[in-house]
């Protein structure tokens, strides 16, 4: 593979708490990947702009609000309208064990709950980003 | 505490404890840890003595309960006379099925009522907004209107039950629709009590949930100081709140700092407009979280009461109630794990423990399915129940301050005063909270924070039971809440409903002296309430807040 893995980190929606992002943007970066970091209140259409603009490999969504199964869907969506469905898509928050195939169904390549190890995440996207 | 000759005799027998018992045994088989630390990184020593609190003035420095600077508590009698109140935060979905909940918690023991609102709810945004998306109801109540706040409190006496409510950016508008649902049932405004979060600046620094920039959102909440003041006496017009600063990443010194270094900027605040400070400060109240390193967090409350009191005598208060800190706690929701959720059920217990045993006033305990998803009507229950068993069974309640004393526990509390004065020092040098907030100060050292204690608990320094250790791959079921799936459509109805039948020229009217108030320096309250009364939505009060003070961006750092 060559040059960074480039991701952009994402908060989705209304939802403000933005310590697992950060943490995992950090974790990332120290990983040796290039992380972009949206900040908060971003809709779908802004986040795959910028996943656009930065020409990234993955995008990971943040939401703890529980607005997951639309807000992630959309993100998905509109990637697979723009023919950027390459894009490896992974998703943490609190998200109930029964929601995740739903997820995965929509395009969502992981979903990482609390309690992940950072080292999982970073292995995840190593083993599966698709370029 | 002791004469200089007690604690020459003490300090020598601890020396000699140290060199002919201690450290021979240690070289000869090391201790589990080579350093020992709370969760603020502050090393924990093997042992406490009287030499340690060797300056411990108790006249000045501790006091009896109820006595300055209120170390021991806030109270004379604290829970002899009446225990806490048990306060659960809940909502979810319409107003109807909160009111629900509501009443369920009322029926089961508990004391008073705590209002969770959803996303849109919170950025004064109505349920048929374009950002609303996918939020309703999810992680609060939608409350989009008076109508909405009359169905929220149907069959509630609220001149007999305190109400508090987490809101902050448009908290002026919300308390209106609750001051206008006491109204219309001729309920004397003086009769009623409760609390609004109505904390800007923590906003800024951890839950993010902000509107305005700072200098209107603080002119705003000045404006609910001096109308309470007027009009509302029973009310707590701000809950100054360091739950989210600590939720967000902070130690427990950063949020004991943090906390009272906004708590004194809205005092300044309030100052600036010309208030007297013995007329709002008996109305501040604050909210702090329960997290697990046990005798930190009762220091940490013990250590707040003392730097409030002394730090309002200092700008002036005279009355005792202007100087003592009452304060709402709430266990850890960050704690929670969602590996093995019925665990949590204890930690949950330990937590409410230490803000009982640190003199709270009210209490929250977390149920054990939240790292999963809103809770369940029996793990609230249980919550509840953790809660009764305290009060009920353990005897904590039948002293006051029961670890007062505890030669651990007073240095603890001392010291997290000096680092706390020390953060003082380091926020007055950016020129305050705001320009601190500007500056990202805050915002930094809760990412450092975060990110390192994190990266102990990836290396197994740290543990968390479940996660780290003594883990199981058998998967726990718990059954999650699941709300009434056409409660958007039936909240998107009522509000196209109310758009038709209200008095839209009369509600017009009301906006349009708002906007005026607000773009002057007039108390922007009773304009408020008088757009409410005329059933404008909270998200056309807002927007018309939006427009003459602007909207926030948060730089993005991580």
């Amino acid at each position: 593979m060559e040059g960074q893995i480039r991701v952009l980190v994402a908060k989705p929606g209304l939802d403000g708490h933005d310590r697992g992002a950060k943490i995992v943007a950090r974790a990332l970066r120290d990983a040796g990947m290039e992380v972009i970091y949206t900040g908060i209140h971003q809709t779908a259409e802004m986040i795959v702009n910028t996943a656009l603009q930065e020409d990234v490999d993955v995008v990971g969504l943040s939401l703890l609000s529980g607005a997951h199964m639309t807000l992630f869907r959309d993100v998905t969506e509109i990637l697979k309208e723009r023919d950027m469905g390459d894009i490896l898509v992974i998703g943490g928050g609190i998200i109930p064990e029964e929601d995740i195939p739903d997820l995965k169904d929509a395009g969502i390549d992981g979903v990482f709950g609390p309690g992940t190890p950072l080292e999982d995440i970073v292995k995840f996207i190593r083993e599966n980003v698709k370029r | 505490m002791y004469g200089e000759k007690e604690i020459k005799r003490i300090e020598e027998r601890r020396k000699k404890w140290d060199e002919e018992i201690y450290r021979p045994l240690v070289e000869k088989r090391p201790e589990r840890l080579k350093r020992f630390a709370n969760l603020s990184w502050t090393e924990i020593g093997p042992l406490y003595t009287p030499t340690d609190i060797k300056d411990f003035d108790y006249g000045k420095r501790s006091g009896n309960p109820g006595e300055f600077p209120y170390l021991r508590g806030i109270h004379s009698t604290m829970y002899r006379g009446r225990t806490w109140t048990m306060r659960q935060f809940a909502g979810f979905g319409t107003a109807e099925e909160t009111n629900r909940r509501y009443k369920y918690l009322l029926e089961h023991g508990e004391t008073g009522l705590s209002v969770a609102f959803d996303y849109p709810t919170l950025y004064g945004y109505d349920t048929d907004h374009p950002l609303a998306r996918g939020e309703f109801g999810k992680c609060g109540v939608a409350i989009s209107s008076l109508k909405d706040m009359e169905l929220l409190f149907k069959d509630i006496p609220v001149d007999r039950i305190t109400t508090s409510m987490t809101i902050n950016g448009p908290a002026p508008i919300v308390w209106a629709f609750y001051i206008a649902n006491a109204d219309n049932q001729n309920i004397p405004r003086s009769h009623i009590g409760g609390t609004i979060q109505n904390d800007v600046l923590k906003e800024y620094i951890a839950q993010k949930s902000f509107i305005f920039p700072p200098a209107p959102s603080m002119r705003l909440t000045v404006d609910t100081f001096e109308f309470g003041f007027r009009e509302i006496p029973r009310w707590n017009t701000i809950s100054i709140s360091g739950y989210h600063i600590r939720e967000a990443g902070s130690t427990a010194v950063q949020e004991l700092a943090f906390t009272l270094a906004d708590g004194f900027a809205y005092v300044k605040a309030a100052m600036e407009r010309g208030m007297d400070i013995d007329q709002f400060a008996p109305r501040l109240s604050f909210f702090f979280n329960a997290h697990n390193d046990f005798f930190e967090e009762i220091a940490k409350y013990r250590a707040a009461r003392r730097i409030w009191a002394n730090g309002m005598k200092d700008l002036g208060a005279t009355k005792q109630r202007s100087m003592l800190m009452r304060f709402h706690t709430q266990t850890a929701g960050v704690s929670l794990t969602a590996q093995q959720p019925e665990i949590n059920l204890v930690r949950v217990a330990i937590q409410a423990l230490a803000a009982v045993m640190g003199g709270t006033q009210s209490l929250h305990t977390n149920s054990m399915d939240e790292a999963l998803a809103l809770p369940s009507e029996k793990a609230v229950r249980l919550a509840l129940r953790t809660q009764q068993i305290i009060e009920e069974e353990t005897g904590v309640a039948n002293t006051a301050d029961p670890l007062g004393g505890s030669y651990y526990l007073e240095w603890l509390t001392d010291r997290m005063e000096e680092e706390t004065m020390r953060y003082f020092d380091r926020i007055e040098g950016f020129g305050g909270v705001v320009p601190a907030i500007e500056k990202g100060f805050f915002q930094r050292e809760l990412a450092e924070a975060s990110y390192k204690l994190q990266q102990e608990y990836e290396r197994g320094e740290r543990i968390t039971v479940g996660v780290n250790k003594y883990q199981m791959d058998e998967k726990m079921e718990i059954p999650i809440l699941r709300m009434d799936e056409r409660g958007e459509e039936i909240q998107l109805n009522r509000l196209k409903k109310l758009r038709k039948d209200r008095d839209n020229g009369k509600m017009d009217k009301a906006l349009e002296r708002l906007r005026r108030a607000a773009e002057g320096d007039e108390n922007t309250m009773p304009y408020i309430l008088d757009c409410v009364h005329a059933y404008a939505t909270l998200g056309e009060t807002c927007q018309v807040l939006r427009d003459v003070f602007g909207e926030y961006e948060e730089p993005a750092i991580f």
